[in-house]
């Protein structure tokens, strides 16, 4: 710190207290919030490093070394003068890490004080003694305020030391966790590879990495990410600067790469990850349908899952021998041919009379329709054709001749989607450089302007709707031959909003940031009732939704896509905090939109 | 209809009715663009200029009267086919659509051409007419500048090769200088042959670069004469030159 400029702080101590306290009050509030959610309580059972670490303490320590961060972060960025990093920045941490323990603590009093479980579910003795670490409390008091202290500097140290430090010890942490978080996926994938010893050696008999073991594997991920420093993100940059037919090179590399561990990657998986790659292809489909209708042609579509419903039932009526009215037994690709006749009908059906509404208004009313469908699957009128709420089931799997797809065999499950999933992408992607897809583009910027084109808005709007439903319906069917059953309340309208979301938080319009959206929100979060890779956190699966819905909204609405190209070197988990920390520097939204998925579109 | 000359008039209102539902916007319009021609159309706020540009694309149809191209009666005829026949708009405020890129905006204004060879030809003569517009290709139009965007927006029009080019409010929302400069490209398009109906609030600017020109009152028509003439007109002087 060589050049001191005049409006250095004279001492550590000079601080934008307001600002400080402000973050110090998000900080306690945060943390508070999340006890009386239940979310430390809940997840303690789940012992990340034996004995020592368990996930329900990280999801509250993450929190101070977050906001630490952002503090520290914030306060250089919205200077008047860009201050030079340093001891300044430590402090800030601290006081807001400390205000945050102190938040704690009188939460802790307050636990201790008054018995408020009426209105709060959570506030419990268990709740106490989490938060006491069962050693009274005074020992939780000081315990909380000095290391939420500690963190929020430490937060606000990953801000002040050289990037390459920074960098590794990122890595380590965020791997670990990873590794430890995701015991039951690696163990399951180890089985597959014959590495079980490599497994028994990491991981304690009751779950969680033993100490010693994670000693040596974050030495092991420090020595690693040493040696790859630089070079992933030189791999990026080259991928990202390369133009035309260099681009399309590189591009058709890594799709290819994608595709054959996708085929593969399968064979190795036992069964329960299978079942949550074949929930994923299934929410993927849906994602690529609804990606036409809202991303595309941008209609607000929130009663999607009606055309999922078309799908399983028409599957349903046609192929189970349970059908209450009529059962021919189809074979399910001849069933097929009716799922796209019902999709294309029901679409245009619905889609006609909303197609003429705008934003708010078409949400509304396919909200309505939505619900609509279900309820009519559900009524006592429908009953003797659909099976009202007892639902159609003993629906066979898919006979292929050299094998079966049922649910009981989810691999094949997964193929099958994986062959829809194909399709629809190829579709998609087809769609999306031709003149339809160009009208859609045209509409979802300004309707009027698009009809002075010449362009048949109507026309194009029904299309949309249409080959969304199908798409949609081809899901539905798959679902019928995967779970063998299908209710009504199989189609709920959260079905609707979480693909709405997936959409949303992967990336309007672009087939890569719904595919990366489907695996980040199915995949490790989790589907309606379908459980993801974080299990522990089925519970909060609709929070978690929420806030980072909230989140992207206001740092990233263009989707995550941009931003998991340029973390792809780090780890999955990374890059949801890597968003969240690296979200509103400026220059990190120049390259909007320009992202793998649409690489062909735009070559022509 | 014809004119002096006996040509016959590219498009055409013969005594247009429309209205809003019981809103009754333009009375017993009579208006006539013959090729080549730059003509405007002046008129205040609710004076029915904008829906005489939607009647003339058939986004609005006339509840009587008759809308003529080449001497066709086009009435229950959809946009498109007065598109593919030679009739484009360049929107109010040039509305370009912001997230795509320029290129992108320009092929969609031939999204009717099936000619691939003609429209490769087209977007070569734009890039000439507006160098600037070809160094911004794969940006995406709504970071562009006021002037640029209305390049683009004229560029997007040409692209459908039109006979006659619509301008609704062309100086609108525009810098003084990038009025005049915009006035320039639109006498620049004209002398090319192409047949010009402008709509615009600054009577003055207009009147100067047009041939001939109507004043619309509360969708009638008012006054009807050579630009020179209008340009003369002590009523106008008032009413519009802000004069008198």
């Amino acid at each position: 710190m060589s050049t001191m400029t005049a409006t250095m702080p004279s001492s550590a101590l000079d601080q934008d207290w307001r600002r400080v306290l402000r973050w110090g009050l998000i900080c306690g509030g945060v943390l508070i919030a999340l006890c009386l959610v239940g979310m430390p309580v809940e997840l303690d059972r789940r012992e990340l490093i034996e004995r020592y670490l368990s996930l329900g303490y990280v999801s509250v320590l993450m929190i101070p070394i977050l906001i630490g961060r952002i503090a520290a972060t914030q306060v250089v960025l919205e200077g008047v003068e860009s201050r030079k990093q340093g001891l300044y920045d430590l402090v800030t941490g601290l006081a807001v890490g400390i205000l945050g323990g102190v938040s704690l603590s009188l939460l802790i009093v307050a636990l201790d004080s008054w018995d408020l479980r009426d209105p709060l579910v959570n506030w419990s003795p268990k709740l106490f003694r989490f938060l006491t670490y069962e050693n009274g409390i005074g020992f939780g008091l000081m315990a909380w305020i000095v290391t939420c202290g500690l963190l929020g500097m430490m937060g606000a140290a990953s801000h002040v030391v050289p990037a390459m430090l920074r960098r590794v010890s990122g890595i380590v942490v965020l791997s670990l966790l990873g590794i430890s978080v995701l015991e039951g996926a690696i163990e399951d994938l180890s089985e597959g590879f014959g590495l079980e010893w490599l497994t028994d050696l990491l991981y304690a008999k009751k779950g969680g990495l033993t100490l010693t073991s994670a000693i040596l594997a974050g030495a092991a991920i420090a020595f690693v990410a040493v040696l790859t420093s630089g070079r992933v993100k030189a791999l990026t940059t080259s991928y990202r600067e390369k133009e035309g037919a260099d681009r399309q090179k590189a591009s058709i590399i890594l799709f290819v790469v994608v595709a054959v561990l996708v085929i593969v990657l399968p064979i190795f998986l036992g069964k329960i990850m299978n079942e949550l790659l074949a929930n994923v292809g299934l929410f993927l489909l849906l994602a690529l349908g609804l990606n036409i209708v809202v991303g595309l042609a941008g209609l607000l579509d929130l009663g999607y899952v009606a055309f999922f419903a078309v799908g399983g039932y028409t599957t349903a009526v046609l192929t189970s021998p349970n059908s209450p009215f009529f059962a021919p037994e189809m074979h399910f690709g001849f069933a097929l041919i009716f799922v796209v006749i019902f999709a294309i009908v029901v679409g245009l059906v619905i889609g006609a009379p909303v197609i003429r509404m705008r934003g708010d208004y078409l949400a509304i009313v396919t909200l309505g329709f939505g619900e609509i469908i279900r309820l009519l699957f559900l009524s006592d009128w429908l009953g003797p054709y659909f099976g009202g709420a007892q639902g159609i089931t003993n629906i066979p799997g898919v006979d292929l001749g050299f094998a079966t797809v049922k649910g009981t065999d989810p691999r094949s499950v997964f193929y099958l989607v994986l062959f829809f999933c194909a399709i629809a992408i190829y579709v998609s992607w087809r769609l999306q450089a031709s003149r339809l897809g160009r009208s859609w583009m045209a509409i979802r910027e300004d309707e009027q302007v698009a009809e002075t084109m010449g362009i048949n808005t109507v026309n194009s709007k029904l299309m949309a709707f249409v080959v969304g439903a199908v798409m949609a319906a081809f899901s539905g069917a798959v679902l019928a031959a995967k779970v063998g059953s299908i209710f009504p309340t199989s189609f709920m309208i959260l079905i609707s909003i979480i693909i709405l979301v997936v959409v949303i938080v992967g990336g309007m319009g672009n087939i890569a940031g719904v595919m990366v959206g489907s695996f980040v929100l199915i995949g490790v979060l989790g589907g309606p009732k379908q459980p993801g890779l974080l299990q522990e956190f089925q519970n909060f699966k609709l929070l978690i939704y929420g806030m980072l819905l909230v989140f992207m909204m206001l740092k990233r609405p263009e989707g995550l896509v941009p931003s998991a190209r340029r973390s792809r070197e780090l780890h999955q988990d990374e890059f949801l905090q890597d968003a969240w920390l690296k979200g509103d520097k400026p220059g990190t939204d120049d390259d909007d939109g320009e992202t793998v998925g649409d690489d062909g579109g735009e070559e022509e | 209809m014809t004119d002096n000359n006996g040509a016959t008039a590219l498009l055409e209102f013969r005594k247009v009715n429309t209205h809003y539902g019981a809103v009754h916007i333009l009375k017993d319009v009579d208006l006539a663009i013959y090729p080549g021609e730059l003509v405007c159309l002046l008129g205040g706020n609710a004076s029915g200029k904008s829906t005489t540009l939607k009647t003339l694309l058939g986004m609005v149809t006339p509840t009587s009267g008759e809308v003529v191209l080449d001497g066709e009666v086009v009435n229950d005829k959809p946009t498109s086919y007065r598109v593919i026949n030679g009739v484009t708009m360049v929107p109010e405020n040039r509305r370009l659509f912001k997230r795509l890129s320029v290129k992108e905006n320009l092929e969609l204004g031939a999204y009717l051409r099936n000619d691939k060879d003609g429209i490769a030809e087209d977007l070569e003569k734009i890039y000439d007419l507006f160098p600037r517009v070809k160094e911004r290709l794969s940006q995406k139009s709504g970071t562009l500048s006021g002037g640029e965007q209305q390049m683009v927006a004229i560029g997007r029009a040409l692209m459908s090769r039109p006979r006659v080019l619509l301008m609704d409010e062309p100086s609108m929302g525009l810098s003084p200088a990038l009025v005049q400069q915009n006035f320039e490209l639109i006498q620049q398009i004209h002398a090319d042959g192409m047949a010009i109906f402008m709509v615009e609030q600054n009577a003055n600017m207009a009147l100067s670069i047009a041939d001939r020109g109507w004043v619309l009152q509360t969708g009638r028509v008012v006054l009807d004469d050579s630009a020179e003439a209008l340009l003369a007109n002590p009523e106008l002087r008032a009413s519009y030159l802000g004069e008198g």
